[in-house]
């Protein structure tokens, strides 16, 4: 297995990717990242404030483009691309999670986590409904699914936001700063179910964390100083 | 449901009162323009159908389509000749009752011989300056509506006297002449002749019924100073609107001067058509103003709603999706003010067309109204149009948003 696992192309990879604000005084946030992050990953993007660690996740995210260099996904290129084809990737192959939970204020959770299937169109409604109700009760939220997020705490909207990411079951989560305002019960809530997608589900999951203690608990650890890649480090196997 | 629909739904369900001010925008302009469409086209049906009850469908005169030829001008080829005493056409139409038996073999409709003359009518010491027309009552009957507008009398009362005319209620009044009365009937021809008024009409307009009289045949025929002249046939063609073609026909058959009421009411129908271009001209404005309401709820949505639009393209919905959502909100805001807008017209139209009043220059006392399923959907058509196009800018905007560009702010 492991073997195989080696020929298989990375899930997501940089090459040289750097990324230059063209203000009247050009602000580069990334600059030349080269990495590579494959199956089963349980990756800590950290840095100080303002290195560039959102800029990167949204680069690997096909939310950015990079103003030289390119990502790949799957062993894709993403450089040729339209901002359709790239919708489209983010829709079927990536999840995201974000630090402001980002869900829609006027649809209930189910509808939220509904969203992104409903867009892709591959289930019928029901099977989707019931898809997002069965991804809510496995993160503890069945009582909530009437609710629309107002009605929710941080630390459950958060929960919301990862089964919406969960939705089309994508192979990799890319969450920026999920815990960053959750209180310390909900943040190892939400931990332990980052930690179950890629134990138990085999998932990949790449999260920007101010938080060393957590980023000391995940697999791998990149750390970004002023726009690049101070040390990419993994942990040794338990 | 779909996807799109429902976010389009929901956006507008909970901007309940912005969309009603929106919707009742739309809903005024939809009821004025349908209520507009239908009095104009209304006033104007009823307007042709007067013009048509009223007028023959075709005046065949004996007025010769081209200057009769000189003697001289056929014999030399190129001369211009002076001095000569010009040929003295007859007047009126050759062989009337052969033309008009030939003409009714093929014409679908109905013919009449008349003549047309002037006079002066004196009655206790007033004058007054007519047109006297001579009929044959039964088959002007078939022709002009004259026999339903004798208010005295009837068209046949002409063969009770010698002399006989039927008056224009109107002309009457002016000469105080009653039914019995002898008037005098003088041309510049020098003929004086004595008639009894044994009928009286009215037909609706002033001009006709202060100015003419009826009387037969041979009574102009005496006035005109000519034994069996005819100077004018008209025609009741079956289908009004055909007079035209038919009119040409006649025109060209005869070699005499053959006119529908298409042609000498030319000036009239064009004043309508300006008139029309003008009603739709009018028409596309209001709509257009109330579709500025729909922009105006359209750029608030799609404003209040950059975070969201941020989010759903950050997961992958397409831009042409999020476009869609909004044209969807334009739409639905456009399609349901239309509806309240056909009820609203309706009524209008009911309310409208229940008012009495009076005018100088007809009888009918009601605002004619034409109701058609045409003037909705035109006005509905237009009112969509028109939503979609004020949705549209928005909605362009609102979907080449960059997500990235509000994640990194909302951060
Ligand atoms: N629109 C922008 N215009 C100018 N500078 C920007 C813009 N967006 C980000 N930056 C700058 O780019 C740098 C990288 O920003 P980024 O958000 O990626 O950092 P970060 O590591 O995620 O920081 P934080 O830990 O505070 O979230 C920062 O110095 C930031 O000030
Ligand atoms: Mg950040």
């Amino acid at each position: 297995m492991s073997g195989r696992d080696g020929m298989r192309a990375p899930l997501i990879e940089a090459r040289h990717v750097s990324r230059v604000l063209r203000e009247t005084v050009p602000v580069t946030l990334v600059r030349d990242i080269t990495l590579a992050i494959g199956e089963r990953e349980f990756v800590a993007i950290t840095g100080p404030s303002g290195s560039g660690k959102s800029s990167l996740l949204y680069l690997l995210g096909l939310l950015d483009l990079p103003s030289e260099g390119e990502v790949l996904i799957e062993g894709r290129s993403t450089a040729h691309m339209d901002d359709d084809e790239r919708a489209a990737v983010r829709l079927a192959r990536l999840g995201f999670v974000f630090q402001f939970h980002f869900l829609l204020p006027e649809f209930t959770i189910t509808e939220n986590v509904a969203l992104p299937m409903r867009a892709l169109g591959r289930l019928t409604e029901a099977e989707i409904t019931a898809r997002a109700e069965e991804l809510l009760a496995s993160l503890g939220l069945a009582d909530h699914r009437a609710k629309t997020p107002d009605g929710l705490s941080g630390g459950q909207r958060q929960r919301v936001a990862v089964a919406r990411a969960l939705a089309n079951d994508p192979l990799v989560i890319l969450a920026d700063e999920p815990t960053g305002n959750l209180d310390s019960k909900s943040t190892a809530q939400v931990f332990a179910i980052l930690r179950d997608l890629v134990d138990q589900h085999g998932k990949t999951v790449v999260a920007v964390t101010h938080d060393l203690n957590l980023a000391a608990r995940m697999d791998r650890r990149i750390e970004i100083v002023d726009g690049a890649i101070a040390s990419d480090l993994r942990a040794e196997p338990a | 449901m779909n996807l799109t629909l429902h976010i389009a739904l929901t956006h507008v369900r909970n901007r309940a009162r912005q969309t009603l001010v929106a919707m009742a925008g739309v809903a005024t302009g939809v009821g004025f323009s349908i209520m507009m469409a239908a009095l104009m086209q209304g006033s104007q049906e009823d307007f042709i159908k007067t013009l048509v009850d009223a007028l023959p469908h075709i005046a065949i005169s004996d007025d010769l389509r081209e200057p009769t030829l000189q003697p001289a001008d056929t014999a030399y080829a190129a001369a211009e000749i002076h001095g000569l005493t010009p040929n003295v056409r007859r007047r009126g139409i050759k062989n009337p009752m052969a033309t008009i038996d030939a003409l009714r073999s093929w014409v679908p409709g109905a013919l009449t011989p008349s003549v047309q003359s002037k006079a002066i009518i004196r009655f206790a010491g007033r004058n007054r300056s007519v047109s006297i027309i001579g009929i044959e009552p039964r088959s002007e009957a078939t022709v002009s509506n004259l026999a339903v507008k004798m208010r005295q009398g009837t068209l046949a009362s002409l063969y009770r006297a010698n002399n006989a005319i039927i008056l224009g209620d109107r002309l009457a009044e002016k000469l105080g002449a009653r039914i019995n009365s002898n008037v005098t009937l003088a041309t510049t021809g020098d003929v004086n002749l004595t008639a009894t008024v044994v009928g009286m009409f009215h037909s609706g307009f002033r001009m006709t019924d202060e100015n003419s009289g009826y009387v037969l045949l041979k009574t102009a025929q005496i006035l005109e100073n000519q034994t069996g002249l005819v100077n004018e046939i008209r025609v009741r063609t079956n289908d009004p609107m055909a007079a035209r073609l038919i009119a040409e026909r006649i025109g060209a058959e005869t070699g005499y001067k053959s006119i529908s009421w298409q042609e000498s009411q030319e000036d009239l129908l064009s004043t309508i058509q300006i008139r029309n271009i003008l009603m739709y001209t009018i028409v596309g404005a209001i709509l257009l103003v109330a579709s500025f309401g729909t922009y105006n709820i359209i750029s608030t949505i799609t404003h209040e709603k950059t975070r969201d639009i941020a989010i759903m393209k950050s997961l992958g919905l397409r831009s042409q999706t999020v476009r869609r959502i909004f044209l969807i909100e334009a739409l639905i805001i456009g399609l349901a003010g239309a509806m309240i807008g056909w009820v609203l017209g309706y009524l209008l139209c009911r309310g409208l067309g229940s008012l009495e009043f009076k005018t100088p220059f007809s009888d009918s006392n009601r605002m004619a109204i034409s109701y058609s399923w045409v003037h909705y959907g035109l006005a509905t058509a237009i009112a969509l149009i028109s939503s979609l196009v004020a949705g549209y800018l928005p909605a362009r905007k609102a979907a080449r948003l960059h997500p990235v560009d509000i994640i990194r702010g909302a951060t």
